[in-house]
């Protein structure tokens, strides 16, 4: 190993940086949860039709258009400076995740538009003509084949989530990439941090598409394919 | 027995049916032929409320389907319905397929509502594939599925359009079998059909649809013998 390096320091705050991996886990897991929520919502108001939902079906155009045509790092600052401006001050966690919410939702509303779609109307129609109300068709019906349809971009929201977290440094806050920023610059050891904190990314990432796989495998494991 | 009066049915200005007039008593087979657009899919639907009517009244043992007020879910479950396209429900076996709505709906104890489905299933022939999924079926078995499913919620009648038209011509008899049947057993059936030896050989009544009227109808043997209609005549000349 190049004498340059030093990997005393960030070894032995790994622990820390451990810690700060499941800050990173759960700000990435509850911002999908809010945008899973959020995005069903903004799917379902975009298809609206009646005229007096319209202010409802513009607010979702313009969520998505935001949220995908913007760098979500703006879409944090907006959150955190924008929103400070007019005198709301959140704290680096509810900036963080209001940013990534904001950010998923949008994604995942179309997700959950193509997820829909991807139903046939026949399964509607013939879950009708056994009795189902339409409530039992949706949930017993349509939803399990929706959520199969979006299980793999769901999948890539929720890294691009852990990933995207990382711009909690830049708001203070000290998920993975912020503790690393923190305990590096009081050491100088720039690049070791955060090749370790990127190995720690790399595995936790690794580690999600892994347990996402296992659990498409259990539960749509015969099902007619894609 | 159900009954159909002066029913007109519209999709804006196109007027799908133009005054249908039709009753099918309780174990008659009734098929309906008839050139494609004619209408005979959308019969169905105005049948079981998949479809609303325009004008007129549909009457299934005196329950006015398209009443305000009419139970739907409860009205749907005396209409067994098997579509053209078999629609199994691919995220669930083929017990669950059949045994979920008789579950859910009528609400039968799962052990009781699965012992439904196996009984319903071994009488298609399909006792062998319990716990497949649909998508290792054929069509042909996919369909029989479908009618298993129907028959599960213990229906008093059963709709079927164009139960074998989406199949492989080598699949088609195993479905006309199934629903041969069914005839047999006394079923009620509405049968739209493109298959005429069906039509004629099974049915009490056939009727010929054209441009939403029913153009003619009586027996097999007078529809297709010596039908007097030169529309029907040249749909014959066409299909036979
Ligand atoms: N949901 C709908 N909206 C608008 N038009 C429709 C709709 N469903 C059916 N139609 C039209 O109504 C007419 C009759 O359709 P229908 O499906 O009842 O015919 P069919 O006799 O069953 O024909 P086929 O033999 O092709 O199945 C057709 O012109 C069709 O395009
Ligand atoms: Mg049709």
């Amino acid at each position: 190993m190049n004498s340059n390096f030093h990997w005393r320091p960030v070894l032995r705050a790994l622990p820390d940086l451990i810690q700060a991996a499941f800050v990173t886990l759960e700000v990435a897991a509850l911002s999908m949860l809010i945008g899973v929520v959020l995005g069903l919502a903004l799917a379902m108001a975009r298809d609206f039709t009646a005229p007096a939902a319209a202010p409802a079906r513009w607010l979702a155009v313009a969520w998505v258009a935001l949220a995908r045509n913007t760098p979500a790092l703006f879409q944090l600052y907006f959150f955190g400076f924008g929103l400070g401006a007019w005198g709301i001050n959140m704290s680096p966690l509810a900036i963080v995740l209001a940013g990534l919410s904001f950010n998923n939702a949008g994604y995942l509303a179309e997700t959950f538009r193509g997820g829909f779609r991807a139903v046939p109307a026949a399964q509607m129609r013939a879950a009708l003509s056994l009795g189902m109300t339409r409530m039992q068709a949706m949930t017993r019906i349509v939803v399990p084949q929706v959520l199969r349809a979006v299980w793999h971009p769901l999948t890539n929201q929720m890294v691009w989530a852990v990933l995207m977290s990382s711009l909690g440094m830049l708001v203070g806050l000290h998920e993975l990439a912020g503790e690393t920023q923190a305990q590096a610059s009081r050491t100088f050891r720039i690049f070791e941090y955060f090749a370790v904190a990127a190995v720690i990314y790399y595995v936790v990432v690794k580690l999600l598409v892994l347990g996402a796989r296992l659990m498409a495998w259990r539960l749509f494991r015969g099902w007619s394919p894609a | 027995m159900i009954q159909i009066e002066n029913l007109h049915k519209k999709f804006g200005a196109l007027e799908v049916l133009r005054g249908i007039d039709l009753a099918v008593n309780k174990g008659e087979v009734l098929s309906i032929i008839g050139a494609s657009g004619s209408g005979k899919s959308t019969l169905l639907y105005c049948i079981n409320g998949l479809e609303p009517i325009s004008e007129g009244r549909v009457l299934v043992d005196g329950v006015d389907v398209h009443a305000r007020g009419t139970d739907l879910n409860r009205l749907r479950q005396r209409l067994g319905m098997v579509f053209q396209q078999w629609n199994s429900f691919p995220h669930l076996t083929v017990l669950e397929n059949v045994a979920l709505a008789p579950r859910i709906v009528r609400g039968l104890p799962r052990a009781k509502a699965e012992e439904v489905a196996r009984r319903q299933l071994e009488h298609v022939g399909l006792g062998d594939k319990l716990a497949q999924y649909p998508a290792a079926l054929s069509g042909g078995q996919q369909q029989r599925l479908a009618i298993a499913r129907a028959l599960a919620m213990e229906p008093e009648y059963m709709l079927f359009d164009e139960a074998t038209s989406a199949l492989d011509p080598e699949l088609v008899g195993e479905v006309l079998d199934t629903m041969r049947m069914l005839a047999a057993e006394g079923m009620t059936m509405i049968c739209v059909t493109h298959e005429m030896g069906f039509a004629r050989e099974v049915s009490d009544r056939v009727a010929f649809f054209h441009q939403g009227r029913i153009e003619e109808i009586g027996r097999p043997e007078e529809m297709f013998g010596k039908p007097r209609s030169p529309k029907l005549k040249r749909f014959l000349a066409k299909v036979l």
